[in-house]
């Protein structure tokens, strides 16, 4: 039964999309206020439908009923029940859905909170109603979750072990809160195009902060669950899986940047435009990379390339239709007023100039193979060296530039004051690298760099803060930026320590033997066996020595799912908050011996936090967007910053 | 020509300058760092020379798994036409199964061996990566449907 509501839901759904597509569109006309109420009751009506058609199938997973195919492939009765819950995700078809459902969370948040005027919001409404027709024809067409199976099988098949993780549990809904996110903003941007009302950066603002704070944390997780589960020790591979969702961020962030300046002085206007076209057209082509499987990735699941076409093709569709709309109505967009060069938006230009050409490096090196095999037909890939390369010295650059802009004054700006104000960043910094140098074993000057240029970003944070503290001037946007810059800092030590100064070992131990990795020795005390809820571990006890005194005791394991048929292995980390000691467990050699993997891996802490602090200061500034608006009246109040 | 006019040519040119010097870095970096695919057979048709990194992919044949020495790994990849012995040194993915699609990262070494400093893991048991299919299809080794 519960197979046929989500069905008919599904369809009901559809049809409101089409509603809403019709009517929010024709309501971009001044006259056509009965077409914007039919969009927006259109809009809520097609949330509605949509939450029940995920109750349905989120209540065949949790009960177990095995008559929707879906979920006879992909759960378990034996599953703990959150597993079977966010098992819901864990699969194509559920995972569509649940984008769906955060594009009707979406649509219904621009029908409620109505920003922008009503011409703008209905248009906007009307561009996620065709949205939704896409994806909801995708759903209903390539990847049917309520497709039924009779008769039904006793028992599921049950859900990919490596899935049964809180960490990749979280990891797909924060992505898709992010990527669904940018659909807002491409709609608020689509309607600006069409009705020609240019205050659409400001409405669109609180959207784009919830896509960018969901990426970040979205590809955050991921980064750490790669971290902590591959048993590798890496946190970033470069590969296309992870690319897809660096790409949108990087222009996202850009976006971020540029729309302040067309919101407070009107420059960059067709820029930003552009972007949020951008931004929403890579996480398009970022799901087409990992749905479609076009690309070899450590991180692709079984996939059918017909659903990759259908996905081409809206691609297509959306983008094309996009740019000819901005092609057509851009020109006629008044720029705005001017700027000298030593100013805030100057700083902003070089920061979109930096970020967009990292986004086109990375577009290039994810994509070529496909280039190439489309073109000659030899099968390649491209090294991670490439990304580092290319990727290292305009991040530099950024970093550099970084601590100017929030100095700036926006039209006019004073660079020398600027630099005086900064100066005693650039005595952290000179500190900072200096001491890396004299200290640290072995001498690396990308090291000290790299120190360097954290110190400079984390202290020119924190002078911005006491300065605009003792001055009055510390709004939530302030803060805001400077907490997300001081989070990209800490990143970069991140990246740099367990880079530069990772340690690792590989060795086979009978019980007793000892290792050694870094400064701390590992004695290997032999393996026994664990029952888990649905799984049976084979955990392995290692004691940690320092200075012959006993540190930790770490239990990495390996665990048999019986029902999947399937062993994966979870790695064993004891972290200070500053350095990570990481124990994987390898192959069984017989006679009580194991094959035993360790990493000393020092700061790698800091990437995540870095990231944690980066969406610390998104959520600041969405608080202080939000916090404003039911304040006062939005028209009259003084942007942040 | 007016100030501002300057200033603009003085701007598109920095940003052409830019775009320029960043072109010629991207080009140079991916020239160095293309990784070429070659199943078994390729390795035996074009005699890749050693020390020449490349990925290797096809189906690691069964039985032909050997543990040891140390934390060593022996097995043997193969494409239905030609088979190329894989040593790999550290811990394989959980994934990997005789009988199974692999992906490994590394080169020959004088002896026709392929030294692997990277297995590449996966996450799904059904997954196989487009290379190995392609390359089981020319060998005349795949079957449509089936489950690897």
């Amino acid at each position: 039964m519960t197979g046929e509501i989500g069905q008919f839901a599904l369809t009901l759904a559809l049809a409101l999309a089409v509603v809403m597509a019709g009517a929010g569109l024709i309501g971009a006309r001044a006259s056509a206020a009965q077409a914007r109420a039919i969009a927006q009751g259109s809009a809520l009506g097609f949330f509605v439908f949509v939450a029940l058609a995920f109750g349905a199938l989120t209540y065949g997973f949790v009960s177990s009923d095995f008559s929707i195919l879906d979920v006879a492939q992909n759960s378990h009765t034996l599953k703990p029940l959150i597993y079977k819950i966010t098992g819901v995700w864990g699969n194509h078809e559920g995972s569509m859905l649940l984008w769906i459902l955060v594009l009707a969370i979406y649509t219904a948040a621009i029908a409620l909170a109505r920003r922008g005027s009503d011409r703008l919001n209905s248009a906007a409404l009307g561009t996620m109603g065709l949205l939704a027709i896409a994806f909801l024809l995708f759903i209903l067409f390539t990847s049917n979750p309520f497709l039924r199976l009779d008769p039904p099988p006793f028992e599921g098949a049950g859900l990919n072990p490596l899935l049964q993780d809180p960490g990749l549990a979280m990891h797909p809904p924060m992505l898709y809160i992010g990527y669904v996110g940018l659909s807002a903003t491409f709609a608020y941007a689509a309607a600006a195009l069409i009705t020609g009302e240019l205050d659409w950066a400001r409405a669109a603002r609180p959207f784009m902060l919830a896509a960018w704070i969901a990426l970040t944390a979205g590809i955050t997780l991921g980064s750490w669950w790669a971290y902590y589960d591959l048993g590798w020790g890496g946190f970033w591979f470069w590969d296309p899986v992870e690319n897809a969702a660096l790409m949108p961020w990087l222009v996202a962030t850009a976006l971020l940047h540029s729309a302040l300046a067309t919101e407070r002085t009107g420059a960059f206007r067709a820029w930003s435009l552009l972007l949020a076209i951008a931004a929403f057209s890579l996480s398009l082509i970022g799901t087409f990379l990992v749905r479609s499987g076009v690309l070899t990735s450590v991180h692709s699941f079984a996939n059918d390339p017909q659903r990759g076409f259908f996905i081409l093709v809206m691609i297509f569709l959306a983008i094309g239709s996009a740019l000819a709309l901005f092609a057509w109505r851009a020109p006629k967009l008044e720029s705005g007023t001017g700027f000298a060069p030593a100013s805030r938006e100057t700083a902003l230009l070089l920061n979109n100039v930096l970020l967009t050409a990292a986004a086109a490096t990375v577009f290039l090196g994810t994509l070529y193979p496909l280039f190439i095999d489309a073109a000659i037909g030899t099968k390649i890939s491209v090294g991670p060296p490439y990304f580092a390369i290319t990727f290292a010295p305009i991040f530099v650059a950024l970093l550099i530039l970084m601590p100017f802009g929030p100095r700036l004054a926006w039209q006019h700006g004073d660079l020398k004051a600027a630099l005086r104000v900064l100066a005693p960043g650039l005595g952290a910094a000179i500190i900072a690298g200096g001491a890396i140098l004299a200290f640290t074993a072995p001498r690396s000057l990308a090291a000290a760099g790299a120190f360097a240029l954290g110190a400079w970003v984390i202290s020119a944070s924190v002078i911005d803060f006491l300065r605009r503290r003792r001055g009055r001037t510390l709004n939530a946007g302030a803060l805001a930026s400077l907490i997300a810059h001081a989070g990209l800092g800490v990143t970069l030590l991140g990246v740099t320590g367990t880079t530069v100064w990772r340690s690792e070992a590989l060795e086979v131990l009978a019980p007793g033997q000892s290792m050694q990795v870094a400064d701390t020795t590992l004695r290997f005390d032999g393996v026994g066996i664990v029952q888990g809820p649905n799984y049976q571990a084979t955990r392995a006890t290692v004691e940690a020595f320092r200075d012959g005194k006993r540190v930790a005791t770490l239990s990495p394991e390996k665990r048999a799912y019986p029902a999947e048929g399937q062993e994966i292995s979870d790695t064993a980390i004891r972290t200070t908050g500053f350095s990570d000691l990481y124990v994987a467990l390898g192959d069984d050699r017989g006679g009580g011996r194991w094959v035993l993997r360790a990493y000393v891996n020092p700061l790698a802490p800091f990437i995540w936090f870095g990231g944690a602090i980066m969406a610390l200061g998104g959520l600041t500034s969405l608080w202080g967007r939000l916090r404003k608006r039911s304040a006062s009246a939005p028209a009259a109040t003084v942007p942040a910053e | 020509m007016t100030p501002k006019k300057r200033r603009r040519l003085a701007f598109a040119m920095a940003i052409v300058a830019a775009a320029a010097g960043g072109s010629a870095l991207v080009v140079a970096a991916l020239k160095d760092n293309v990784l070429y695919f070659y199943s078994p057979a390729d390795v035996a048709a074009k005699h890749v020379a050693p020390g020449v990194a490349f990925r290797i992919g096809g189906l690691v044949e069964k039985h032909s798994v050997m543990r040891g020495p140390g934390a060593t790994v022996h097995f043997t990849v193969t494409d239905g036409r030609a088979t190329v012995p894989v040593a790999y040194t550290g811990v394989l993915p959980d994934l990997f199964r005789e009988g199974q699609g692999v992906v490994a990262l590394g080169a020959l070494d004088g002896s026709g061996a392929f030294v692997a400093s990277e297995v590449l893991a996966k996450h799904d048991e059904r997954y196989m990566p487009p290379e190995v299919v392609d390359a089981l299809k020319r060998s005349g080794h795949w079957k449509e449907g089936e489950k690897p």
